[in-house]
């Protein structure tokens, strides 16, 4: 009866890999999440769209603890990642940030070699117990983060003196070195040119095999080409989370329509 | 729909009320033909048939402007939801408006030869009226798409039954006048090209409220009204082809 979908946007029922529920962020006095409920699937991209300020990236930043740095964050409510709560006092933040990677918006190699910025958390977090194992991550991973065949000649070049989309690309194979389940990225491509922009696009497709992928963007297009799963954030809330092709065929949120269409939302 | 503010970029609000001005524009030609081929018809009057010939050409003028205009559109603004919704309508109701337009122009055409022939009864009559009601239809379904009410668009694609239902009347009378007299046959003929034509257009004005509907809801009304065209089936003026 039903003809398959004409793309691949149409997702089947993934398994949930993050689960969040009545997640309430403060900064100090300041209510910057309400009460957001999600679902987030596992070998999904799903993007986070929304008007500066709206909380995405703070809430991105729940998903590995990263707000623990600040000092007047408080985080409530529950995320499970595999139904674990990652903000039980058992959970050690740095073994989460293994297993949930994240990329910046601007590329940040370390003022290292390309090598030993990739061997650098597999080194620290025990995975690899000789060199040549170590060799194969590094091999692996920049494989993976589509940038081998432009460094395997110079891996001991450092890190800083690639373009700007190299970077991207060496953080992000930096980011999977450690074998982690969730990859988040904030505004991966907003300093990139479009080529290099393209690139990590095509990148984040294939990523999606392995992990769930978690993108903030601020380029409505980009959240349209690289995921399957939109969510739209609006003065702290979670005001729609849906399939991508229906966010932006057909919203069911006024508020969503108007950011979406460029009116003033 | 609730009402939406207007674009950050007020630029793409004049482009798109521009397209939207510019199938209104259509739509008032392909209205003028319509009811000027059946005029014509009616009439005998050769003269206003060749001006309704002559008026196609500027229908389909704005139709190649107005695809152009919702390329150029989609290239440089990469509308999204209700814009894209209005995008892609409009480039689907020029379609259909001109279509309407090359039937009505086939009226006329036919309408220069019928004059050169005797009159079947009050058929011409019949015609006019079905072409009418057409026209209403058209007029509706444009001022829906204008004022966003999906109410009248769904009005409009219920009122094709009744265009369905004139078309199977006038197909009998054709059968009668010509099985009375075989001389009646090439008159009968166009004149069952043209009822066959304003059916035709009735259905391409369906397809445009259907288009409003898309873009009010963002979904396709059902497919479940009933078809009263039967002629398909008719075995002769006095079947009623029920039995099927």
């Amino acid at each position: 009866m039903y003809d398959a979908p004409h793309t691949e946007r149409a997702v089947s029922q993934k398994d949930v890999k993050i689960s969040a529920n009545k997640v309430q962020v403060y900064y100090g006095d300041t209510h910057a999440i309400k009460d957001v409920d999600v679902q987030i699937e596992d070998k999904t991209v799903t993007a986070f769209i929304g008007p500066s300020g709206c909380g995405k990236s703070t809430f991105l930043r729940t998903l590995n603890r990263m707000n623990d740095t600040i000092d007047i964050c408080r985080v409530e409510g529950d995320i499970l990642i595999d139904g674990e709560n990652i903000y039980d006092k058992r959970v050690d933040p740095v073994q989460l940030r293994a297993k949930v990677g994240m990329v910046f918006q601007k590329p940040n190699p370390f003022p290292k070699s390309i090598y030993d910025n990739i061997a650098y958390g597999p080194r620290i977090h025990g995975l690899a117990r000789n060199k040549a194992e170590l060799d194969d991550i590094v091999e692996k991973s920049l494989r993976r983060g589509a940038i081998w065949d432009e460094v395997k000649d110079r891996l001991d070049a450092p890190g800083t003196g690639l373009s700007g989309g190299q970077q991207q690309r060496l953080c992000i194979a930096r980011a999977i070195a450690t074998e982690p389940e969730v990859l988040l990225m904030d505004e991966p491509c907003s300093a990139l040119d479009p080529i290099a922009t393209a690139q990590v696009e095509e990148l984040i497709d294939e990523l999606r095999a392995s992990y769930s992928v978690v993108i903030v963007t601020h380029s409505m297009q980009q959240a349209a080409r690289v995921s399957q799963k939109t969510a739209f954030f609006h003065l702290g809330n979670l005001v729609e989370f849906g399939e991508t092709g229906k966010i932006f065929t057909n919203p069911e949120d006024p508020r969503t329509e108007s950011y979406i269409t460029g009116r003033i939302g | 729909m609730t009402e939406l503010r207007e674009h950050i970029v007020t630029a793409f609000d004049r482009e798109l009320e521009g397209i939207q001005a510019q199938i209104m524009k259509m739509g008032g030609l392909v209205e003028a033909a319509i009811m000027q081929a059946a005029t014509s018809l009616e009439t005998r009057d050769e003269e206003l048939a060749e001006k309704v010939r002559a008026a196609d050409a500027a229908i389909d003028a704005l139709e190649e402007s107005l695809n152009d205009e919702a390329a150029r559109v989609i290239a440089l603004r990469a509308p999204t939801a209700t814009d894209l919704r209005v995008v892609l309508s409009v480039m689907r109701m020029t379609a259909n408006l001109e279509r309407i337009g090359d039937l009505a122009k086939n009226m006329a055409k036919r309408t220069t030869v019928l004059v050169q022939l005797q009159a079947i009864g009050g058929t011409s009559t019949a015609l006019r009226r079905m072409a009418r009601e057409v026209e209403l239809m058209l007029k509706d379904a444009l001022d829906a798409y204008i004022q966003r009410d999906e109410a009248l668009a769904l009005d409009v694609i219920e009122r094709d039954r009744d265009v369905d239902q004139m078309y199977n009347t006038v197909f009998r009378e054709f059968l009668t006048f010509m099985l009375e007299d075989p001389r009646n046959i090439t008159a009968c003929m166009h004149l069952h090209f043209i009822a066959k034509n304003i059916e035709r257009m009735g259905d391409h004005v369906t397809s445009i409220a259907e288009q409003v509907v898309f873009l009010t809801s963002g979904q396709k009304p059902d497919e479940d009204r009933l078809k009263l065209d039967k002629t398909s089936t008719t075995l002769g003026p006095n079947d009623t082809a029920d039995g099927a």
